[in-house]
Protein backbone atom coordinates (compact mmCIF):
# COMPACT_ATOMS: atom_id res chain seq x y z
CA UNK A 1 0.00 0.00 0.00
CA UNK A 2 1.06 3.26 -1.13
CA UNK A 3 1.72 6.01 1.35
CA UNK A 4 -1.74 6.99 2.66
CA UNK A 5 -3.19 10.68 1.12
CA UNK A 6 -5.12 11.12 4.55
CA UNK A 7 -4.77 9.21 7.79
CA UNK A 8 -7.04 9.64 10.83
CA UNK A 9 -5.81 8.55 13.96
CA UNK A 10 -7.66 7.44 17.07
CA UNK A 11 -10.02 10.22 16.03
CA UNK A 12 -12.48 10.73 18.45
CA UNK A 13 -15.29 13.68 18.26
CA UNK A 14 -18.26 14.67 21.08
CA UNK A 15 -20.72 16.45 21.55
CA UNK A 16 -21.25 17.80 25.18
CA UNK A 17 -20.45 14.61 27.28
CA UNK A 18 -21.74 12.15 24.01
CA UNK A 19 -19.00 10.82 22.22
CA UNK A 20 -20.35 10.47 18.55
CA UNK A 21 -17.14 9.19 17.49
CA UNK A 22 -14.56 7.15 19.36
CA UNK A 23 -11.37 6.38 18.68
CA UNK A 24 -11.95 5.70 15.07
CA UNK A 25 -8.66 4.93 12.86
CA UNK A 26 -8.69 5.08 9.05
CA UNK A 27 -6.91 5.90 5.64
CA UNK A 28 -7.58 6.56 2.61
CA UNK A 29 -4.22 5.64 0.09
CA UNK A 30 -3.84 8.29 -2.58
CA UNK A 31 -5.66 7.27 -5.83
CA UNK A 32 -7.90 4.81 -4.16
CA UNK A 33 -11.92 4.85 -3.46
CA UNK A 34 -12.81 4.17 0.43
CA UNK A 35 -16.26 3.80 1.83
CA UNK A 36 -17.54 3.65 5.28
CA UNK A 37 -20.17 2.22 5.73
CA UNK A 38 -22.65 1.73 8.59
CA UNK A 39 -26.48 2.45 9.81
CA UNK A 40 -28.03 5.79 10.11
CA UNK A 41 -26.85 7.40 13.66
CA UNK A 42 -23.45 5.25 13.61
CA UNK A 43 -21.14 8.84 13.43
CA UNK A 44 -20.40 8.64 9.55
CA UNK A 45 -21.76 12.09 9.52
CA UNK A 46 -19.70 13.09 12.27
CA UNK A 47 -16.37 11.75 11.69
CA UNK A 48 -16.80 13.67 7.85
CA UNK A 49 -17.44 16.75 9.48
CA UNK A 50 -15.06 16.80 12.06
CA UNK A 51 -12.21 15.61 9.60
CA UNK A 52 -13.34 19.07 7.42
CA UNK A 53 -12.66 20.99 10.66
CA UNK A 54 -16.47 21.78 11.01
CA UNK A 55 -16.65 20.41 14.71
CA UNK A 56 -13.69 20.09 17.23
CA UNK A 57 -12.01 16.79 17.62
CA UNK A 58 -9.62 14.54 19.63
CA UNK A 59 -7.04 12.60 17.93
CA UNK A 60 -4.76 12.88 14.87
CA UNK A 61 -5.51 13.89 11.29
CA UNK A 62 -2.80 14.43 8.86
CA UNK A 63 -3.15 15.52 5.14
CA UNK A 64 -0.25 14.64 2.62
CA UNK A 65 1.77 13.94 5.64
CA UNK A 66 0.85 17.35 6.99
CA UNK A 67 -0.36 17.75 10.22
CA UNK A 68 -4.18 19.38 10.00
CA UNK A 69 -4.88 19.51 14.11
CA UNK A 70 -5.98 22.88 15.12
CA UNK A 71 -6.14 24.35 11.38
CA UNK A 72 -9.47 25.86 10.22
CA UNK A 73 -11.88 24.44 7.40
CA UNK A 74 -10.59 27.34 4.82
CA UNK A 75 -6.97 25.51 5.31
CA UNK A 76 -8.10 21.94 4.63
CA UNK A 77 -10.17 23.31 1.86
CA UNK A 78 -7.08 24.67 0.07
CA UNK A 79 -4.78 21.60 0.76
CA UNK A 80 -7.29 19.67 -0.91
CA UNK A 81 -9.63 17.90 0.82
CA UNK A 82 -12.99 18.79 0.37
CA UNK A 83 -16.54 17.84 1.65
CA UNK A 84 -20.08 17.29 -0.18
CA UNK A 85 -22.18 16.94 2.47
CA UNK A 86 -25.21 15.19 2.85
CA UNK A 87 -27.51 18.68 2.75
CA UNK A 88 -25.51 19.52 0.48
CA UNK A 89 -25.19 23.56 1.93
CA UNK A 90 -25.45 25.04 -1.53
CA UNK A 91 -25.95 28.84 -1.70
CA UNK A 92 -30.06 28.90 -2.54
CA UNK A 93 -30.22 33.03 -3.49
CA UNK A 94 -27.31 32.29 -5.86
CA UNK A 95 -27.32 31.50 -9.24
CA UNK A 96 -25.91 27.79 -10.41
CA UNK A 97 -23.00 29.53 -11.80
CA UNK A 98 -22.00 31.86 -8.90
CA UNK A 99 -22.83 28.93 -6.43
CA UNK A 100 -19.56 27.19 -9.22
CA UNK A 101 -17.31 30.12 -9.10
CA UNK A 102 -17.84 30.01 -4.88
CA UNK A 103 -16.41 26.71 -5.14
CA UNK A 104 -12.85 28.09 -6.42
CA UNK A 105 -13.27 30.64 -3.91
CA UNK A 106 -9.89 29.56 -2.67
CA UNK A 107 -8.16 29.63 -5.92
CA UNK A 108 -9.84 33.01 -6.91
CA UNK A 109 -6.71 34.88 -8.29
CA UNK A 110 -5.62 32.01 -11.07
CA UNK A 111 -6.12 32.54 -14.31
CA UNK A 112 -8.11 29.06 -15.50
CA UNK A 113 -11.49 29.02 -13.41
CA UNK A 114 -13.29 29.64 -16.80
CA UNK A 115 -11.82 26.62 -18.19
CA UNK A 116 -12.49 24.89 -14.84
CA UNK A 117 -15.91 26.04 -14.97
CA UNK A 118 -16.23 24.28 -18.80
CA UNK A 119 -14.88 21.34 -17.63
CA UNK A 120 -18.04 21.13 -14.60
CA UNK A 121 -20.18 22.15 -17.07
CA UNK A 122 -19.26 19.19 -19.37
CA UNK A 123 -19.70 16.83 -16.91
CA UNK A 124 -22.82 18.21 -16.41
CA UNK A 125 -24.93 19.75 -19.10
CA UNK A 126 -27.81 20.32 -17.11
CA UNK A 127 -26.16 22.67 -15.08
CA UNK A 128 -24.69 24.69 -17.64
CA UNK A 129 -28.70 24.76 -19.38
CA UNK A 130 -29.44 26.41 -16.03
CA UNK A 131 -26.29 28.68 -15.10
CA UNK A 132 -28.67 31.18 -14.67
CA UNK A 133 -31.23 30.12 -12.04
CA UNK A 134 -31.24 30.56 -8.95
CA UNK A 135 -29.70 27.41 -6.82
CA UNK A 136 -32.63 27.01 -4.71
CA UNK A 137 -34.88 26.18 -7.89
CA UNK A 138 -33.26 23.09 -8.59
CA UNK A 139 -34.60 19.69 -8.10
CA UNK A 140 -33.18 17.40 -6.07
CA UNK A 141 -31.33 15.70 -8.10
CA UNK A 142 -29.61 18.91 -10.04
CA UNK A 143 -28.90 20.03 -6.62
CA UNK A 144 -26.67 16.88 -6.15
CA UNK A 145 -24.81 18.03 -9.56
CA UNK A 146 -24.80 21.20 -8.09
CA UNK A 147 -23.29 20.36 -5.03
CA UNK A 148 -20.58 17.61 -6.40
CA UNK A 149 -19.24 20.87 -9.19
CA UNK A 150 -19.14 22.82 -7.00
CA UNK A 151 -17.32 20.46 -4.50
CA UNK A 152 -14.58 19.81 -7.87
CA UNK A 153 -13.94 23.65 -8.50
CA UNK A 154 -12.32 23.82 -5.36
CA UNK A 155 -9.57 21.16 -7.10
CA UNK A 156 -10.14 18.82 -4.39
CA UNK A 157 -6.66 16.46 -3.94
CA UNK A 158 -9.50 14.07 -1.69
CA UNK A 159 -13.04 14.18 -2.64
CA UNK A 160 -15.58 13.37 0.63
CA UNK A 161 -19.06 12.51 -0.11
CA UNK A 162 -21.84 12.51 2.39
CA UNK A 163 -24.51 9.97 1.45
CA UNK A 164 -24.69 11.18 -2.11
CA UNK A 165 -27.60 8.77 -3.02
CA UNK A 166 -29.96 9.92 -0.28
CA UNK A 167 -33.11 11.25 -1.51
CA UNK A 168 -32.36 10.82 -5.06
CA UNK A 169 -34.44 8.83 -7.75
CA UNK A 170 -32.98 5.09 -8.74
CA UNK A 171 -31.86 6.17 -11.67
CA UNK A 172 -29.97 9.43 -10.13
CA UNK A 173 -28.16 7.33 -8.26
CA UNK A 174 -27.05 5.09 -10.52
CA UNK A 175 -25.82 8.50 -12.90
CA UNK A 176 -23.92 9.65 -9.27
CA UNK A 177 -22.19 6.90 -8.87
CA UNK A 178 -20.84 6.53 -12.73
CA UNK A 179 -19.59 10.45 -12.37
CA UNK A 180 -17.81 9.20 -9.02
CA UNK A 181 -16.49 6.15 -10.33
CA UNK A 182 -15.34 8.67 -13.24
CA UNK A 183 -13.90 11.28 -10.70
CA UNK A 184 -11.99 8.53 -9.52
CA UNK A 185 -10.64 7.77 -13.10
CA UNK A 186 -9.69 11.05 -13.21
CA UNK A 187 -7.29 11.08 -10.52
CA UNK A 188 -9.59 12.29 -7.43
CA UNK A 189 -9.05 9.72 -4.45
CA UNK A 190 -12.31 9.35 -2.73
CA UNK A 191 -13.90 8.90 0.52
CA UNK A 192 -17.55 7.84 0.15
CA UNK A 193 -20.06 7.63 3.16
CA UNK A 194 -23.36 5.50 1.91
CA UNK A 195 -25.82 3.49 3.77
CA UNK A 196 -26.69 2.16 0.16
CA UNK A 197 -23.65 -0.53 0.72
CA UNK A 198 -24.41 -2.65 -2.19
CA UNK A 199 -23.47 0.39 -4.51
CA UNK A 200 -20.57 1.89 -2.43
CA UNK A 201 -18.67 -1.63 -1.77
CA UNK A 202 -19.28 -1.82 -5.90
CA UNK A 203 -16.67 1.08 -6.74
CA UNK A 204 -14.82 1.04 -3.67
CA UNK A 205 -11.21 -0.37 -2.99
CA UNK A 206 -11.64 -0.75 0.66
CA UNK A 207 -14.03 -0.45 3.34
CA UNK A 208 -14.36 0.37 7.02
CA UNK A 209 -17.81 -0.79 8.51
CA UNK A 210 -18.91 1.74 11.33
CA UNK A 211 -21.27 1.12 14.68
CA UNK A 212 -21.92 3.09 17.74
CA UNK A 213 -19.13 5.64 16.96
CA UNK A 214 -16.88 2.98 16.31
CA UNK A 215 -14.88 1.16 13.24
CA UNK A 216 -15.89 -2.22 13.97
CA UNK A 217 -14.87 -4.06 10.73
CA UNK A 218 -12.42 -3.38 7.85
CA UNK A 219 -11.05 -4.80 4.53
CA UNK A 220 -10.85 -4.86 0.67
CA UNK A 221 -14.50 -3.90 -0.69
CA UNK A 222 -14.48 -7.79 -2.02
CA UNK A 223 -13.68 -8.84 1.47
CA UNK A 224 -16.79 -6.96 2.98
CA UNK A 225 -18.78 -7.80 0.43
CA UNK A 226 -18.27 -11.40 1.14
CA UNK A 227 -18.58 -10.98 4.78
CA UNK A 228 -21.39 -12.73 6.29
CA UNK A 229 -21.80 -9.98 9.28
CA UNK A 230 -22.42 -7.20 6.55
CA UNK A 231 -23.87 -9.52 3.90
CA UNK A 232 -26.76 -9.79 6.98
CA UNK A 233 -26.32 -6.37 7.97
CA UNK A 234 -26.25 -4.26 5.40
CA UNK A 235 -26.58 -5.71 2.24
CA UNK A 236 -29.43 -8.56 3.13
CA UNK A 237 -32.56 -8.41 2.46
CA UNK A 238 -33.09 -6.84 5.45
CA UNK A 239 -31.34 -3.53 4.71
CA UNK A 240 -33.84 -2.69 2.05
CA UNK A 241 -33.70 0.54 2.58
CA UNK B 1 -46.52 73.94 -0.91
CA UNK B 2 -46.11 72.91 2.42
CA UNK B 3 -46.62 69.40 1.47
CA UNK B 4 -43.80 69.34 -0.62
CA UNK B 5 -41.15 70.77 1.21
CA UNK B 6 -42.44 68.47 3.88
CA UNK B 7 -42.00 65.46 1.32
CA UNK B 8 -38.40 66.78 0.45
CA UNK B 9 -37.90 66.97 4.44
CA UNK B 10 -38.86 63.42 4.60
CA UNK B 11 -36.89 62.30 1.91
CA UNK B 12 -33.87 64.16 3.20
CA UNK B 13 -34.01 62.58 6.48
CA UNK B 14 -35.17 58.76 5.17
CA UNK B 15 -31.53 58.81 2.82
CA UNK B 16 -29.89 58.95 6.45
CA UNK B 17 -32.14 56.30 8.09
CA UNK B 18 -31.80 54.32 4.73
CA UNK B 19 -28.15 54.68 5.35
CA UNK B 20 -28.18 53.51 8.18
CA UNK B 21 -30.69 50.27 7.39
CA UNK B 22 -28.69 49.29 5.15
CA UNK B 23 -25.49 48.76 7.58
CA UNK B 24 -27.73 46.91 10.04
CA UNK B 25 -29.22 44.64 7.45
CA UNK B 26 -25.66 44.07 6.25
CA UNK B 27 -24.13 43.30 9.27
CA UNK B 28 -27.03 41.12 10.54
CA UNK B 29 -27.02 38.59 7.24
CA UNK B 30 -23.30 38.37 7.63
CA UNK B 31 -23.01 37.98 11.34
CA UNK B 32 -26.28 37.62 12.63
CA UNK B 33 -25.26 40.38 15.29
CA UNK B 34 -28.38 43.36 15.42
CA UNK B 35 -25.86 46.11 15.41
CA UNK B 36 -27.23 48.71 17.94
CA UNK B 37 -23.48 50.74 18.03
CA UNK B 38 -24.51 51.28 14.29
CA UNK B 39 -26.04 54.81 15.23
CA UNK B 40 -23.04 55.50 17.46
CA UNK B 41 -20.37 55.45 14.43
CA UNK B 42 -22.86 58.05 13.36
CA UNK B 43 -22.69 60.14 15.97
CA UNK B 44 -18.29 59.76 16.81
CA UNK B 45 -18.15 61.08 12.90
CA UNK B 46 -20.51 63.57 13.33
CA UNK B 47 -18.27 64.64 16.67
CA UNK B 48 -14.78 64.15 15.48
CA UNK B 49 -15.60 66.35 12.10
CA UNK B 50 -16.70 68.92 14.73
CA UNK B 51 -13.77 68.76 16.83
CA UNK B 52 -11.72 69.17 13.74
CA UNK B 53 -13.39 72.04 12.91
CA UNK B 54 -12.79 73.72 16.18
CA UNK B 55 -8.93 72.35 15.83
CA UNK B 56 -9.44 70.03 18.23
CA UNK B 57 -7.71 66.15 17.87
CA UNK B 58 -10.75 64.47 19.29
CA UNK B 59 -10.55 61.12 21.55
CA UNK B 60 -11.91 59.20 18.62
CA UNK B 61 -7.76 59.09 17.67
CA UNK B 62 -6.71 57.53 21.42
CA UNK B 63 -9.78 55.13 21.01
CA UNK B 64 -8.54 53.71 17.25
CA UNK B 65 -4.94 52.87 18.85
CA UNK B 66 -6.39 51.42 22.26
CA UNK B 67 -8.97 49.04 20.33
CA UNK B 68 -5.94 48.44 17.42
CA UNK B 69 -3.75 47.59 20.52
CA UNK B 70 -6.68 45.66 22.24
CA UNK B 71 -7.43 43.17 18.78
CA UNK B 72 -3.76 42.62 18.20
CA UNK B 73 -3.69 41.11 22.00
CA UNK B 74 -6.30 39.04 22.10
CA UNK B 75 -5.49 37.82 18.02
CA UNK B 76 -2.32 37.70 19.53
CA UNK B 77 -3.30 34.98 22.15
CA UNK B 78 -5.81 33.24 20.03
CA UNK B 79 -4.44 32.25 17.05
CA UNK B 80 -1.57 30.57 15.50
CA UNK B 81 0.82 33.17 14.57
CA UNK B 82 2.70 32.73 11.42
CA UNK B 83 5.23 35.50 10.06
CA UNK B 84 2.33 36.76 7.41
CA UNK B 85 -0.11 36.68 9.94
CA UNK B 86 2.11 38.95 12.46
CA UNK B 87 3.11 41.06 8.91
CA UNK B 88 -0.66 41.68 8.32
CA UNK B 89 -2.05 41.76 11.79
CA UNK B 90 1.15 44.63 12.74
CA UNK B 91 -0.19 46.66 9.75
CA UNK B 92 -3.54 46.81 10.17
CA UNK B 93 -3.87 46.77 14.18
CA UNK B 94 -0.66 48.93 15.07
CA UNK B 95 0.63 50.27 12.32
CA UNK B 96 -2.74 51.81 10.53
CA UNK B 97 -3.90 53.38 14.15
CA UNK B 98 -0.63 55.06 14.77
CA UNK B 99 -0.29 56.68 11.29
CA UNK B 100 -3.81 57.48 11.33
CA UNK B 101 -3.11 59.27 14.93
CA UNK B 102 0.12 60.73 13.98
CA UNK B 103 -1.98 62.62 11.00
CA UNK B 104 -4.23 63.88 12.85
CA UNK B 105 -2.22 65.13 15.34
CA UNK B 106 0.02 66.91 13.00
CA UNK B 107 -2.85 68.19 10.49
CA UNK B 108 -5.83 69.15 12.81
CA UNK B 109 -4.28 72.07 14.30
CA UNK B 110 -3.29 73.49 10.82
CA UNK B 111 -7.03 73.63 9.92
CA UNK B 112 -7.31 71.77 7.09
CA UNK B 113 -10.14 72.12 4.25
CA UNK B 114 -13.54 70.55 4.63
CA UNK B 115 -12.30 67.14 1.73
CA UNK B 116 -9.13 66.60 3.81
CA UNK B 117 -11.26 66.57 7.34
CA UNK B 118 -14.03 64.47 6.50
CA UNK B 119 -11.26 61.82 4.72
CA UNK B 120 -9.69 61.97 8.13
CA UNK B 121 -12.97 61.50 10.10
CA UNK B 122 -14.12 58.55 7.72
CA UNK B 123 -10.51 57.01 7.88
CA UNK B 124 -10.51 57.37 11.66
CA UNK B 125 -14.25 55.90 12.23
CA UNK B 126 -14.09 53.20 9.73
CA UNK B 127 -11.58 50.99 11.24
CA UNK B 128 -13.47 51.18 14.33
CA UNK B 129 -16.20 48.68 13.27
CA UNK B 130 -13.31 45.64 12.51
CA UNK B 131 -11.74 45.81 15.83
CA UNK B 132 -14.90 46.00 17.69
CA UNK B 133 -15.98 42.82 15.60
CA UNK B 134 -12.88 40.96 16.47
CA UNK B 135 -12.53 42.08 20.04
CA UNK B 136 -16.93 41.26 20.85
CA UNK B 137 -18.19 39.29 18.27
CA UNK B 138 -16.02 37.10 16.98
CA UNK B 139 -15.02 35.35 19.99
CA UNK B 140 -18.64 34.12 19.57
CA UNK B 141 -18.99 33.57 16.46
CA UNK B 142 -21.43 30.50 17.15
CA UNK B 143 -23.08 31.98 19.75
CA UNK B 144 -26.91 32.53 19.17
CA UNK B 145 -28.36 35.90 18.11
CA UNK B 146 -29.51 36.58 21.70
CA UNK B 147 -25.99 36.14 22.90
CA UNK B 148 -24.96 38.21 20.02
CA UNK B 149 -27.50 41.00 20.86
CA UNK B 150 -26.26 41.27 24.95
CA UNK B 151 -22.89 41.45 23.66
CA UNK B 152 -23.91 44.30 21.35
CA UNK B 153 -25.35 45.69 24.10
CA UNK B 154 -22.63 46.03 25.96
CA UNK B 155 -20.63 47.77 23.24
CA UNK B 156 -22.97 50.07 22.88
CA UNK B 157 -23.17 51.62 26.31
CA UNK B 158 -19.13 50.78 26.38
CA UNK B 159 -19.06 53.15 23.57
CA UNK B 160 -21.71 55.53 24.46
CA UNK B 161 -20.20 56.34 27.59
CA UNK B 162 -16.81 56.51 25.94
CA UNK B 163 -18.54 59.12 23.64
CA UNK B 164 -19.48 61.51 26.93
CA UNK B 165 -15.81 61.31 27.99
CA UNK B 166 -14.93 62.72 24.67
CA UNK B 167 -17.27 64.93 23.59
CA UNK B 168 -18.63 66.07 26.95
CA UNK B 169 -22.68 66.56 27.36
CA UNK B 170 -23.17 69.64 24.58
CA UNK B 171 -23.94 69.34 20.77
CA UNK B 172 -22.19 70.40 18.01
CA UNK B 173 -22.98 71.48 14.46
CA UNK B 174 -20.78 71.49 11.99
CA UNK B 175 -20.37 73.95 9.08
CA UNK B 176 -22.21 72.75 5.71
CA UNK B 177 -21.05 71.00 3.23
CA UNK B 178 -22.46 73.03 1.07
CA UNK B 179 -23.75 76.67 1.38
CA UNK B 180 -26.00 76.73 -2.09
CA UNK B 181 -29.79 77.14 -2.66
CA UNK B 182 -31.68 75.62 -5.65
CA UNK B 183 -35.41 76.06 -6.54
CA UNK B 184 -37.58 73.72 -8.19
CA UNK B 185 -41.26 74.67 -8.66
CA UNK B 186 -41.79 76.77 -5.86
CA UNK B 187 -40.03 74.81 -2.97
CA UNK B 188 -36.16 75.51 -1.86
CA UNK B 189 -33.87 72.66 -1.72
CA UNK B 190 -30.82 73.47 0.11
CA UNK B 191 -27.34 72.04 -1.47
CA UNK B 192 -27.11 70.15 1.88
CA UNK B 193 -29.81 68.67 1.09
CA UNK B 194 -29.28 67.05 -2.25
CA UNK B 195 -25.87 66.11 -0.90
CA UNK B 196 -27.32 64.03 1.38
CA UNK B 197 -29.49 61.75 -0.72
CA UNK B 198 -27.04 62.12 -3.66
CA UNK B 199 -24.15 60.47 -1.23
CA UNK B 200 -26.61 57.89 -0.35
CA UNK B 201 -27.67 57.17 -3.97
CA UNK B 202 -24.02 56.72 -4.74
CA UNK B 203 -23.15 54.23 -1.62
CA UNK B 204 -26.43 51.99 -2.54
CA UNK B 205 -24.98 51.47 -6.23
CA UNK B 206 -21.56 51.07 -4.56
CA UNK B 207 -22.70 47.88 -2.85
CA UNK B 208 -25.03 46.70 -4.73
CA UNK B 209 -21.86 46.33 -7.35
CA UNK B 210 -20.38 45.05 -4.39
CA UNK B 211 -22.76 42.15 -3.88
CA UNK B 212 -24.12 41.61 -7.59
CA UNK B 213 -20.40 42.26 -9.60
CA UNK B 214 -17.73 40.35 -7.42
CA UNK B 215 -17.00 37.33 -5.54
CA UNK B 216 -15.89 39.05 -2.96
CA UNK B 217 -19.28 40.41 -2.48
CA UNK B 218 -21.09 36.94 -3.70
CA UNK B 219 -18.80 35.32 -0.83
CA UNK B 220 -20.27 37.65 1.33
CA UNK B 221 -24.02 36.82 0.36
CA UNK B 222 -22.99 33.00 0.46
CA UNK B 223 -22.00 33.44 4.56
CA UNK B 224 -25.04 35.24 4.98
CA UNK B 225 -27.80 32.32 2.97
CA UNK B 226 -25.40 29.15 3.90
CA UNK B 227 -22.38 29.33 6.82
CA UNK B 228 -21.40 25.65 6.71
CA UNK B 229 -21.73 26.05 2.48
CA UNK B 230 -19.45 28.58 3.11
CA UNK B 231 -17.23 27.23 5.22
CA UNK B 232 -16.60 24.43 2.93
CA UNK B 233 -15.74 26.05 -0.15
CA UNK B 234 -13.25 28.11 2.11
CA UNK B 235 -14.95 31.24 2.82
CA UNK B 236 -13.14 32.42 5.87
CA UNK B 237 -16.09 33.68 7.50
CA UNK B 238 -14.56 35.39 10.47
CA UNK B 239 -12.91 37.89 7.72
CA UNK B 240 -16.36 38.05 5.73
CA UNK B 241 -17.65 39.51 9.59
CA UNK B 242 -14.43 41.85 9.53
CA UNK B 243 -15.29 43.17 6.36
CA UNK B 244 -18.69 43.63 6.61
CA UNK B 245 -18.20 45.50 10.19
CA UNK B 246 -15.62 47.64 8.04
CA UNK B 247 -18.41 48.84 5.32
CA UNK B 248 -21.35 49.17 8.34
CA UNK B 249 -18.81 51.53 10.26
CA UNK B 250 -18.15 53.32 6.65
CA UNK B 251 -21.75 53.88 6.19
CA UNK B 252 -22.24 54.55 9.77
CA UNK B 253 -19.46 57.70 9.47
CA UNK B 254 -20.62 58.88 5.92
CA UNK B 255 -23.72 59.22 7.74
CA UNK B 256 -22.28 60.88 10.19
CA UNK B 257 -20.28 63.41 8.35
CA UNK B 258 -23.86 63.98 6.22
CA UNK B 259 -25.63 64.80 9.61
CA UNK B 260 -23.23 66.86 11.01
CA UNK B 261 -24.19 70.03 9.74
CA UNK B 262 -28.01 70.16 9.56
CA UNK B 263 -28.76 68.48 13.21
CA UNK B 264 -27.35 69.29 16.73
CA UNK B 265 -25.06 66.15 17.60
CA UNK B 266 -24.69 65.06 21.29
CA UNK B 267 -22.79 62.12 22.16
CA UNK B 268 -25.99 59.91 22.58
CA UNK B 269 -27.69 61.16 19.31
CA UNK B 270 -26.74 58.19 17.79
CA UNK B 271 -29.09 55.48 19.76
CA UNK B 272 -32.10 57.46 18.73
CA UNK B 273 -31.40 57.86 15.24
CA UNK B 274 -29.83 54.04 15.00
CA UNK B 275 -32.97 52.98 16.83
CA UNK B 276 -35.55 54.82 13.46
CA UNK B 277 -32.75 53.01 11.31
CA UNK B 278 -33.72 49.93 12.94
CA UNK B 279 -37.63 50.28 12.61
CA UNK B 280 -36.60 50.61 8.91
CA UNK B 281 -34.72 47.90 8.74
CA UNK B 282 -37.60 45.95 10.57
CA UNK B 283 -39.88 47.36 7.98
CA UNK B 284 -37.70 45.13 5.16
CA UNK B 285 -37.80 42.12 7.74
CA UNK B 286 -33.68 42.39 8.76
CA UNK B 287 -32.91 40.78 5.28
CA UNK B 288 -33.99 43.01 1.84
CA UNK B 289 -32.01 46.05 1.18
CA UNK B 290 -34.92 47.46 -1.07
CA UNK B 291 -37.38 46.73 1.79
CA UNK B 292 -35.22 48.78 3.84
CA UNK B 293 -34.71 51.69 1.80
CA UNK B 294 -38.19 51.42 1.17
CA UNK B 295 -39.01 51.50 5.14
CA UNK B 296 -36.77 54.30 5.67
CA UNK B 297 -38.38 56.74 3.04
CA UNK B 298 -41.37 55.82 4.86
CA UNK B 299 -40.25 56.50 8.14
CA UNK B 300 -38.56 59.71 7.14
CA UNK B 301 -41.85 60.88 5.62
CA UNK B 302 -43.76 59.54 8.71
CA UNK B 303 -41.59 61.52 10.78
CA UNK B 304 -41.35 65.01 9.04
CA UNK B 305 -45.49 64.93 8.55
CA UNK B 306 -45.80 64.01 12.49
CA UNK B 307 -43.21 67.20 13.30
CA UNK B 308 -45.12 69.37 11.00
CA UNK B 309 -48.46 68.40 12.83
CA UNK B 310 -47.43 67.94 16.68
CA UNK B 311 -43.88 67.97 16.99
CA UNK B 312 -43.80 66.59 20.03
CA UNK B 313 -45.17 63.28 19.08
CA UNK B 314 -42.69 62.95 16.20
CA UNK B 315 -40.93 60.48 17.69
CA UNK B 316 -43.62 58.79 19.59
CA UNK B 317 -45.18 58.47 15.63
CA UNK B 318 -42.46 56.68 14.86
CA UNK B 319 -41.92 54.31 17.10
CA UNK B 320 -45.92 53.67 17.52
CA UNK B 321 -45.69 52.35 13.63
CA UNK B 322 -43.83 49.63 14.60
CA UNK B 323 -46.07 47.70 16.66
CA UNK B 324 -48.82 46.69 13.34
CA UNK B 325 -45.86 46.38 11.08
CA UNK B 326 -44.42 43.79 13.42
CA UNK B 327 -47.85 42.18 13.74
CA UNK B 328 -48.14 42.33 9.74
CA UNK B 329 -44.67 40.64 9.62
CA UNK B 330 -45.12 38.05 12.54
CA UNK B 331 -48.56 37.17 10.48
CA UNK B 332 -47.30 36.83 6.59
CA UNK B 333 -43.49 35.94 7.25
CA UNK B 334 -42.79 32.22 8.23
CA UNK B 335 -40.36 32.71 11.53
CA UNK B 336 -36.56 32.79 10.18
CA UNK B 337 -35.18 29.44 11.23
CA UNK B 338 -32.24 29.34 13.32
CA UNK B 339 -28.99 27.60 11.52
CA UNK B 340 -28.24 24.16 12.53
Amino acid sequence: MSAPLLAVDRFSVAYGKVEAVRSVSLEVPAGSVVTVIGANGAGKTTLLNAMMGLLDQAGAISFEGHDLRGTRVEDRVAAGLVLVPERRELFGSLTVEDNLRLGSFRHRRHHQIGAELDKVYALFPRLRERHRQLAGTLSGGERQMLALGRALMSRPRLLMLDEPSLGLAPQIVRESFRIIADLHKSGVSILLIEQNARAALAIADHGYVMEHGEITLQGSAAELAQNPRVVESYLGLGSAR
Amino acid sequence: MIFWTLVVDGVVNGAIYALLAIGLVLVFVVTRVILLPQGVYMSFAALTLSQFQRGNVPGTAGLLLALGLAAFVIDLLRSRVTRAWLMRRVASDLALPAIMYALVTWLVPLRPNMAIQIVLTLALITPLGPYLYRLAFQPLEQASVLTLLIASVGVHIALTVLGLVFFGPEGFLANPLSSAHFEAAGIVISGQSAIMVAVSLVIMVLLWLLFDRTLIGKAMRAVAVNRVGARLVGIPISQAGEITFALASFIGAVSGVLIAPVSMVYYDTGFLIGLIGFVAAIIGGMGSYPLAVAGAIFVGLLQSFAAFWNSNYQQVVVFTTLIPILLLRSLRAPAVEEDE
